[in-house]
């Protein structure tokens, strides 16, 4: 299987997670945007290491710490979320503008 | 084509749509569950290129507890299920940003790496994971769990009411 295929998914769902990160304004899209990018990020970690079939599996030791890494970012990202929502009663991030200029 | 292209094919188009739909759908339950199916079909190439721990650990925890997460977050902050758009006013912005973003990683990619074969014949065993890990990687292995108790602290200070 060529390689290049396997990147250019990895590639496809980091652009996705781009769009999603910028376009959509409920906080809690954005962090599932987020979750894509690491995903596309992870595909890239293990298809090199499949590439270059090391036996150390150094690939996917660092996507299992990339997915421990996420798992804590999005507990701490609905932490904060929920607290706006306490505050603000609304997640749109349109609205969340105090430090725009 | 052989089987593991057959498979690798749905695997990206599965992928790609569900990804697709989940940045431009109007409801934000559907949008979880285009990410379950995304996470889903990516955990399936992890097995295809010989992951076997890492693809049902990506099961385990980003379709068993992150997107469970979310749902939770989407149930306690009230998230719009109906009428109301949920894209902002950069939807153009954000598709350059995406569109150059992809163009520029493809070309790298296919001018790199375009004639290169991925062997799919030696998986990595779970007992070669664990050896690694305590092994070469034992540092950034406890660091991670300091950073998991942390977030963990965090999130608890951040999300009690007072």
């Amino acid at each position: 299987m060529n390689l290049a295929w396997v990147l250019t998914l990895g590639a496809l769902l980091f652009s996705i997670g781009i769009y999603g990160v910028i376009a959509r304004r409920n906080a809690v899209l954005v962090l599932m945007s987020i979750e894509l990018m690491l995903n596309a990020v992870n595909i890239n970690l293990i298809a090199f290491g499949a590439y270059f079939g090391d036996q150390a599996a150094v690939g996917q030791i660092f996507a299992l710490f990339v997915i421990a890494v996420a798992a804590a970012e999005v507990g701490i990202g609905l932490a904060i979320v929920l607290m706006i929502f306490r505050n603000r009663e609304t997640v749109n991030l349109d609205e969340v503008d105090l430090l725009k200029w | 084509m052989s089987g593991s292209e057959v498979i690798f094919a749905i695997i990206f188009a599965i992928a790609g749509i569900a990804a697709a739909l989940l940045v431009s759908s109007k409801n934000v339950v559907h949008a979880a569950l285009y990410l379950v199916a995304a996470l889903g079909s990516i955990a399936a190439l992890f097995l295809l290129l010989g992951a076997e721990f890492v693809g049902w650990t990506q099961i385990l925890i980003y379709v068993g507890a992150i997107v469970v997460l979310l749902l939770f977050g989407i149930m306690l902050t009230k998230a719009p299920i109906g009428g109301t758009t949920l894209d902002n006013q950069s939807r153009v912005l954000a598709l350059v940003v995406a569109a150059g973003t992809f163009g520029g990683l493809t070309w790298l990619i296919w001018d790199a790496f375009g004639d290169k074969e991925v062997p799919l014949d030696n998986a990595v065993r779970t007992a070669d994971i664990g050896r690694s890990m305590f092994d070469r990687f034992v540092l950034p292995f406890e660091a991670i769990s300091v950073l998991l108790l942390a977030a963990l602290v965090g999130a608890i200070v951040l999300a009690r009411k007072d």
